[in-house]
């Protein structure tokens, strides 16, 4: 990894207020690649491992049913062969399926910081948006040669740029695009939306008090 | 930009405010919790030392983790995981003053069967739930919407989420269907057509004449299953069928202000003139049973038809992988796949007006040797009004497990599982694999007439070749004196 290259989420942070969370420029290091398309979050996050109330332990579960052989050994799935990388290369229409948060938390929580595929599933992207974790879309062949590349070069610095929508490695820059809000509440650092929503807790109250079925 | 449609319409009336990150501020009016993805949401308002902002909004009940066996429910429940995620909704419902339908009360089961029978949700609302399916309540021409559980906490602390509006595709369902042919049929057939990605960034209002010949419990089908279609929310205007439907039930308005709230549903609806950004036509005329061959939503085909070889698919290397999976052979049709268990059940398929449709093909039938079939009704109402009309019967007769409401082996988080490669016909949404609790396990999904069809046979059969029974049990409404049967 080129020392350029390496670096993590929130390192624009701006300072601290207590409540506010970390602006997300930019995501940099190296890459897992996952093919296929309608990787729904069963598969990302196993139904039975949803029996817990806290994420806490979410990380040991990404893709557990798919990451072990018929004995229960480790086989040569990549989240067993890309420790430590956090810029996941996905295909299309990735996080279908279930609205479960638990696949998100859990690819995060593994170490994935940004994804970067053909296309998402609405609620996995809005649940990407809550934890910060930003998804950039990107045409098949930009996804496939991502994939390819990191395939034979494990070690080489990718770098996701939210303000930009592009992912460099190898010396390119690939345009995608990262949906609107989310590219604003990375770079904002309002990517968690309790605190600007309850300044308006007023006027929520206002629209309840509106609406013709409030009354029973 | 679609205007004057109903989501146009509905959106403006809840719109909060504008916020920084460009998105909208969107008033809920209806939060529809449950056990699994409530908890951590909790924990993070007890972090920030914040209330529930609007407890009244908020309707709490049990149902993905619930065994379905009466014995499996004593407390404290056998799986000690599952006790402390029942044990974590009942001291945060009561914490916070949420109404909550737990295993003491009869009217416990799945958020999406409770939600509408009980008369919770009413045309014109926003609805939200942190289950993919809430696009369910779309039926009655609300906006349902699935949330992760960081946007539980924001309704939880705010009333609110931050969304975005999306596009809106009118999808015109034609034609008439034909006997033995539903609402899962024509949901299967357009998921088939628009792709399991076709909604990403839409909406779905789906009209026509097939849509409108629906009831309400078919209604709930379709919209149910608008997110396998990559649609966040799925909406039929309401009219008169949904009017009936809301009437009598228990927490629906009642007499003039029933009339009054009217007013507002009807104002609500599609303007004649609405613009949309996307209009497709599905022609449901001679659409057969469908029932799905692969390892996702799209991948369907009529009873009747050749399951297509990969490279006719849209995506041949998905295809390839999936039959591999199923074991089915392309050129061959889905008639005589032979299948080990028969679901009836879920929020999809778990309505009384499902179970009736079931009952008439089993009447005077037997389950097949080996076949393990169970019958989950979505709710405790749906279960005690079926046993009310003797309809449980007819399940018992035929070797059908009758069980209590919940979730079950949709997603089998209690006991209820596909074990090893068992292939099971479902009336369920989902046909991912691992899906039903077992990763080597086959799920074909089908209407639930098509289920019980083949938990006779053994095998996917064409339940049009089946002489069905007119009538099953004796119709009783429990919705009070002002309702009429008209399920």
């Amino acid at each position: 990894m080129s020392d350029d290259a390496a670096g993590h989420a929130g390192d624009d942070a701006p300072e601290d207020d207590g409540a506010a969370v970390p602006a997300i420029r930019r995501v940099a290091g190296t890459g897992v690649p996952l093919r296929g398309d309608d990787i729904d979050t069963d598969q990302i996050l196993p139904a039975r491992f949803l029996k817990a109330v806290t994420f806490d332990d979410m990380g040991e579960y990404a893709f557990y049913d798919q990451r072990r052989d018929a004995d229960g050994e480790l086989n040569e799935h990549p989240f067993n062969e890309y420790q430590g990388a956090n810029v996941l290369a996905v295909n299309d229409n990735f996080g279908c399926g279930s609205s479960r948060e638990h696949a998100p938390q859990g690819l995060m929580r593994w170490g994935v910081e940004a994804i970067v595929g053909e296309s998402f599933a609405e609620i996995f992207q809005d649940n990407c948006k809550s934890l910060g974790i930003a998804t950039l879309a990107v045409d098949h062949g930009d996804a496939v040669d991502l994939q390819d590349f990191i395939e034979a070069n494990p070690d080489a610095g990718i770098e996701v740029d939210v303000r930009e929508e592009t992912v460099r490695y190898d010396g390119k820059t690939v345009e995608g695009d990262v949906p609107d809000a989310m590219r604003e509440a990375l770079l904002e650092g309002i990517w968690d939306t309790t605190a600007v929503m309850r300044t308006n807790l007023d006027r929520a109250k206002e629209v309840n008090d509106s609406l013709p079925y409030t009354d029973d | 930009m679609s205007r004057g449609t109903l989501y146009d319409k509905v959106w403006e009336r809840h719109k909060v405010a504008d916020l920084p990150n460009g998105q909208d501020q969107l008033f809920i009016g209806l939060h529809l919790v449950h056990e699994v993805t409530s908890p951590q949401a909790f924990g993070m308002l007890r972090e920030r030392d914040m209330a529930v902002a609007f407890p009244d909004r908020t309707v709490a009940t049990t149902d993905h983790i619930v065994p379905t066996t009466s014995e499996g429910r004593d407390r404290p429940l056998a799986d000690e995981r599952a006790e402390e995620m029942l044990t974590h909704l009942e001291q945060n419902t009561e914490e916070a003053g949420i109404r909550f339908f737990g295993l003491d009360d009869d009217r416990q089961g799945i958020a999406h069967v409770v939600g509408p029978e009980l008369g919770f949700v009413q045309p014109g609302m926003t609805v939200v739930c942190g289950d993919s399916h809430t696009s369910t309540h779309g039926a009655f021409g609300a906006i349902g919407m699935g949330i992760g559980t960081s946007q539980i906490r924001d309704v939880f602390a705010t009333g609110s989420i931050s969304a975005d509006k999306k596009a809106v595709r009118r999808v015109e369902v034609t034609g008439e269907l034909g006997d033995g042919v539903g609402a899962k049929d024509v949901i299967l057939h357009v998921i088939r057509e628009l792709g399991v990605d076709g909604g990403v960034g839409h909406v779905y209002e789906y009209g026509g004449e097939a849509i409108r010949s629906l009831d309400m419990e078919g209604r709930l089908a379709v919209c149910n299953m608008s997110i396998e279609g990559g649609a966040r929310a799925g909406y039929i205007n309401p009219d008169e069928t949904t009017y009936e439907y809301l009437k009598g039930r228990e927490f629906a308005p009642e007499g003039e202000e029933f009339e009054e709230r009217k007013q507002y549903w009807e104002s609500i609806r599609s303007d004649e003139d609405a613009q949309y950004d996307d209009w497709v036509e599905v022609d449901a005329d001679d659409l057969a049973p469908q029932v799905s061959w692969g390892t996702n939503p799209e991948q369907v085909v009529g009873v009747d038809e050749p399951v297509p070889a990969p490279d006719e698919t849209r995506d041949p290397e998905a295809a390839e992988s999936a039959q591999d999976h199923t074991e089915v052979t392309p050129g061959e049709t889905m008639e005589g796949h032979e299948v080990d268990v028969a679901f009836l059940g879920t929020c999809t398929n778990g309505r009384v007006a499902d179970f009736r449709e079931a009952a008439r093909v089993l009447k005077g039938r037997e389950v097949a040797d080996d076949v393990r079939a169970l019958a989950v009704p979505g709710s405790g109402t749906v279960k005690r009004k079926l046993e009310a009309e003797g309809i449980d019967q007819v399940f018992k007769d035929a070797g059908f497990q009758w069980r209590e409401a919940g979730c079950s082996m949709c997603l089998a988080m209690n006991d209820d599982a596909l074990e090893g490669d068992e292939v099971c016909a479902s009336s369920s949404n989902r046909n991912y694999v691992g899906r039903q609790g077992s990763t080597e396990g086959r799920t074909h999904l089908m209407s639930p007439a098509m289920v019980a069809a083949a938990a006779v046979e053994g095998a996917v059969t064409d339940v049009r070749e089946f002489d069905v029974a007119e009538e099953v049990g004796e119709p009783v409404d429990d919705r009070g004196a002002d309702a009429e049967v008209s399920e």
